[in-house]
This record gives C-alpha cells, structure tokens and sequence, in this order.
C-alpha cells in the first residue's frame, strides 16, 4: 500500500489551550480512515489545520510526499485535498448545479474571451460539466439529478449534505475530508448517507478519505481504519475490531468498563 | 420558452415604454401623480400575478431578445420626442445612470463589495474627458481611457485594505470619495470649484453637440447622446449578462456568500474581489466620461457623496443583483424627482424613506434577482 498522506507531530494551539497535541498520522491511499473522539477532542481543528484554515503551532504535514504545511486554503485544493464542513458551507442562494461547480476551480476557464465572448464554446463547456455534476449526483439519488436547478434552500439536510460531497468530488481530490457528515441527520438518513459514502468509494478506488464521527456503528460500517482522538492526543488506533478492545475506548463509547 | 409567457411580457414592456414616454412628456404636475400612481399600481399587479413570475423568467431564460426590445423602444421614445432637449436629457442620464448602476452590481450585487464612491469614479471619468478633450484625442478613447483610469484607481485604492474583512473597504471608499471632492476643488489645473469645460463627443467625424434634421424633423442633438447612452448601456449589459451566466459570476457569487468556503474550493477571494471592482469601476468610470461630454460642462459638485448614495440607491430598490431592474429603478431614482418639481428639496428626504420601506417589506428590491438558471442553455 502506498502512502498518501502523512501528518508529523502536528500542534495546534490557541493561546494556551492546545487544540490538537503532536498527531502523527499516516493514510494509505484508496482506504476509508475514521477519526472518532469526544467533542472538544480536535477532530475539526485538525482538519482545519490540513486545510489551512488554522495554522499549526508546529510538526508538518505532507500529501504524495511533498511538504504541505502552512500553505493557504486554496493552495491545498489545488494540491488535491478537498473537505465537507460540520455545519454546512453551501451557497444558499445558488442552484445545486452553481453550488457543485464551485468545487470544479481546477478545471474551468475563467478568461473574459471564454466567459463573455464566445458563447458558443462557453455552452459545449456548460453542457460537459452539467452531465458530469448529473452524474455525480444520480450516483447519490436520482431524485436530485432532476433538481439540479433547484435552489439549495429548498433541499432537505441529507441532500445538501450530498451536494457538499459532490462539490469536493468533482474536484477529483487524492484525499477527501468529511467532518461529521450524519451531524443533524436522523438514523435513518445516517445509514442511507453511509451506503452513499461507500458508493463514493467503490467509484473512485485510488481516493482516500478521512471521515469524522461520533457514531460507532458508523465507524464499523465504513472505516478500514479507526484513529482514536482524545484532548488533542491519539489514543487508540487500529481496525474497528482492534479499537474497541481499547479500554478507554470502551469506557469512553460502549460503557463498559 | 413558451409562448403564453413571451405575449404578456411583451406587453409589460409595451406598457413599461409607453408610461416613460407620457412621464417624460407630461408637464402638469397633476397628470405626473397620476401617472406614478398608475405605475405603482400597475407593478404591485403585475407582482402579485403570475405573469409577474412569467415575466421574471421570460427575461432570465430570454438570450438576448428582451435587451434587444428595451434599446429599440428606448430609441422609439427618443424618437417621438425627437426635439424636447430636456426630455431627451432625462432619457440619456437615465442611460448612463443605469450604465453606472451595472459597475455598481458587478461589485456589490456579485462580489459583495460595497462601493461608496461610484460618484468620485463617475467624476474621474468625467474629468478624464475634460483633460483630454481638450487635447483633441479621439471621443471613443476618451470613453475607454476614463474607464480605465476609473478602474486602476479603484484597484489601487483598495488593495491595501482587501486582505481585511468587507466593512473596511467599504470605509476606504467612503474616505476616497470625500477625499476625491476636496481633491478637486483645490486643484486649479482641474478648475477648482468652478470646474472644467469638456469637449462634446465626437464620433467618425461627426459632432454630437450638433443637432440635425431628418425627413423634416428638428432633432435635438441630445438625440445622439441618447443613442450613444443606449448602445453603450445595451453592450455593457449584454457582457455583464454573460458574465453572470459563466464560470466567472458563480466564483463572484461563491465569493459573495462565504469566502472561506470560497478559499477552501481554490477560488483566490483576493484577485476576484480586484477583479469586480476593476470591471465594476471600468464601467462606471466610462459612464462618466460619457456624462460629462453630454453635460459639456463638470464640477466637483456633480461628484459629491450624496451622488453616490443616490447610485447605491437604485441598486437596492431596484433589486441587488438583477440587471433588469436597473432601468426601471433609475426611472424611480433620477426621471420621477426631476419631473416631480414640487418635492425638490425633499427628494432626498423621500429616497431615504423609500429606501427604509424597500428593505423592511422587500430586503431583496422591489425585482429580486432570480436564481441564476442554465437551463435553457443546456437543454437548447
């Protein structure tokens, strides 16, 4: 298996609280990896972090072997790591179709020729990218391939959850990062969006992705790898089966002491 | 589109050209109130019904018809009047008002940039036609040289501030736009407080101070600025519609909404935020140009912070974002107070009203902007 991503004795402080305390991680390319942790425990701060939406206090971070930390947001996309946030980051007054092609910055021509003038060449590019973000989202439910000129506010959470996935995969990101996507949903929802993210999977076998969350039948359906965070520290790690052996693992989820 | 829609647009638009043309005929201050009342009337029906809706998407999913009608029937209501110099006045500063409004959407209405010194970019293209008419350079350049410098002092000014949040570039262009006024009135190679002449436009050896007479007909040369005003209107906004319907105006709105999830999709908030207030400022600062030839004459009383407060006005009332709003709210804005002589003094009074009404019943104007729709584009 080939190495992906790896972080190294990543910080992260503010003033004197310390968010995330030298995390190492590594993250083999094409595996689904669930970080799961109490609230608080630097899960988001740590995505922030890859990001660069938070710069680290210290350690480094590096995708395909190259250093990647301290670069700012939009050189991390371009790197090719894409993320969905906890509480949604989506266009409210665009359509679904607007929304996804935002994610599209790395493939669209943003000349004035190509954008004002010559119309014609701006259709054919149109129509490309219109069958594609269909695509993209029938492969979620055909139902919202056919609002896909709808506007975001009329869609339900679990649909503007998927249009946030679809934003980060049009992209064709090398690691995808999922910061709590089932917040807000319920079980019901939450097991349908999981087989959605492991259709996700199934069609884009060389993508990593880095998933958070609270729910450990989540985390036993999906993840092939579990790292366990608590107060900014790894506490466990390993497959599900292995973690929750763990005995603070268990005693922080499963009740058991 | 379908035909039970296209008829009963094409009749609000009938309808919409043959009110302006009685306004601005009409002297007796009596038929003016009436004919307000009739047009507020008519908009609150038209809104509540569904052709209102019709209309709406009519002119969303249209190409480039409905434009095309507007500056025919702008150019008809020129015609009837043919001779009235006042008359045509008002039409073509409701032109080049509405031409300084589509700057001020590129900015505000896409990008989210608040500008509040459209006027003092209005005046630097306005004083770039005083100072290089008088050097005899070619009317066309002039318009796109006041353009450009109107741009490139708008990307100067704000650069420094761009890294910040949006209120404080909002504060810079306030200061530029005071700072802009006091500028010219001390400067004496720029007149002072008594300002400069401009040079009339000149287009393919033709003045367009000179007025003409056609199969009989006295024409008022304000005739060709009214032309002038309208073909530049109709270009700007032809390209500023394709721009909206691009790649280009979902990055500006993407940046618009919430420019860190902007930043994490690649989108670099900082060049697009330059980006629409250089565009924004190039047509604003053409539209001034263009003003102060037809004006012949400009001070720096034409370029003060109220003039920009009135141009933000007719963004908001109209609808913040929709470019098809525009004309009907410079109409509100610039043509009803002028004909209206008996408020006067308290126009501005009545606008700050106006405006307070719009945004407490209507935060989104009077014609919201629709949700951008590419429909028809990919099913054609």
């Amino acid at each position: 298996m080939t190495l992906l991503f790896s972080s190294k004795d990543v910080t992260v402080k503010f003033g004197g609280l310390v968010a995330v305390h030298a995390l190492s991680v590594n993250i083999h390319a094409g595996r689904i990896t669930g970080l799961i942790g109490p609230n608080g425990s630097g899960k988001t701060t740590f995505f922030n972090a890859i990001t660069g939406l938070c710069p680290l206090t210290s350690g480094y971070i590096a995708l395909d072997g190259k250093d990647i930390s301290g670069l700012a947001p939009r050189a991390v996309y371009h790197v090719g790591i894409t993320r969905t946030f906890q509480r949604s980051r989506l266009c409210l007054s665009l359509s679904v179709f607007d929304n996804v092609m935002v994610g599209r910055q790395n493939g669209l021509q943003f000349g004035l020729m190509e954008n004002l003038v010559r119309r014609g060449r701006f259709r054919l590019d149109l129509v490309r990218h219109h069958e594609r973000v269909a695509a993209l989202l029938n492969a979620f439910s055909p139902d919202l391939a056919n609002r896909i000129f709808h506007p975001l506010h009329s869609l339900n959470m679990i649909d503007r959850r998927r249009i946030e996935v679809c934003r980060a995969l049009i992209a064709e990101p090398k690691l995808l990062l999922l910061d709590e996507p089932s917040a807000g949903m319920t079980p019901d929802e939450t097991r349908e969006f999981m087989d959605d993210i492991l259709k996700v999977r199934e069609n884009n076998p060389q993508m990593s992705i880095i998933i958070i969350e609270h729910e450990m039948e989540v985390m036993r359906r999906v993840a092939e790898h579990c790292i366990v965070l608590n107060h900014g520290r790894k506490v466990s790690e390993g497959t599900f089966e292995q973690i929750v052996r763990d005995p603070w693992v268990q005693e922080a989820y499963l009740g058991e002491a | 589109m379908n035909e039970l829609r296209l008829w009963p647009s094409l009749a609000i638009l009938g309808f919409a050209a043959a009110w302006t043309l009685c306004l601005l005929i009409v002297e007796d201050q009596w038929m003016i109130w009436a004919s307000v009342a009739v047009a507020a009337i008519a908009v609150f029906l038209i809104a509540r019904a569904k052709v209102g809706a019709g209309l709406g998407a009519s002119l969303n999913a249209s190409g480039h018809l409905f434009i095309g009608l507007v500056a025919a029937l702008v150019i008809t209501i020129a015609a009837v009047i043919h001779d009235g110099h006042f008359q045509l006045m008002m039409l073509a500063s409701v032109l080049i008002y509405g031409l300084v409004c589509i700057g001020l959407t590129i900015q505000f209405g896409y990008a989210g940039v608040i500008n509040f010194a459209g006027a003092a970019f209005f005046g630097i293209g306005g004083y770039t036609a005083a100072v290089l008419g008088a050097i005899g350079i070619p009317s066309l350049l002039i318009l796109l040289a006041g353009g450009l410098l109107a741009a490139l002092v708008g990307g100067l000014i704000i650069l420094p501030i761009l890294r910040t949040r949006g209120h404080y570039s909002a504060l810079i262009t306030i200061a530029f736009g005071l700072l802009f006024q006091i500028f010219l009135e001390v400067n004496e190679t720029l007149g002072g407080p008594q300002g400069l002449k401009v040079e009339g436009a000149r287009v393919a050896g033709w003045s367009l101070l000179d007025g003409f007479s056609l199969f009989g007909y006295e024409v008022s040369f304000y005739f060709n600025y009214v032309l002038l005003a309208a073909a530049l209107f109709t270009l700007a906004f032809v390209l500023t519609r394709n721009m909206e319907r691009s790649w280009i105006g979902i990055n500006l709105d993407a940046v618009r909404e919430d420019e860190v999830g902007a930043a994490v999709f690649g989108i670099n908030v900082v060049a697009w935020r330059i980006f629409a207030i250089m565009v924004g400022n190039f047509v604003i600062g053409i539209a001034g140009a263009l003003f102060a030839m037809m004006q012949n004459f400009i001070a720096p009383s034409n370029f003060t912070f109220s003039d920009s407060l009135l141009m933000l006005s007719i963004i908001v009332i109209g609808g913040i974002g929709n470019l098809w709003a525009l004309l009907p709210a410079a109409i509100i804005v610039i043509l009803i107070p002028e004909k209206l002589q008996e408020i006067g003094e308290y126009r501005i009074l009545i606008f700050a009203i106006l405006v307070a009404l719009v945004l407490r019943f209507r935060p989104d104007g009077l014609f919201p902007r629709p949700v951008r729709q590419f429909k028809a584009e990919v099913e054609r």
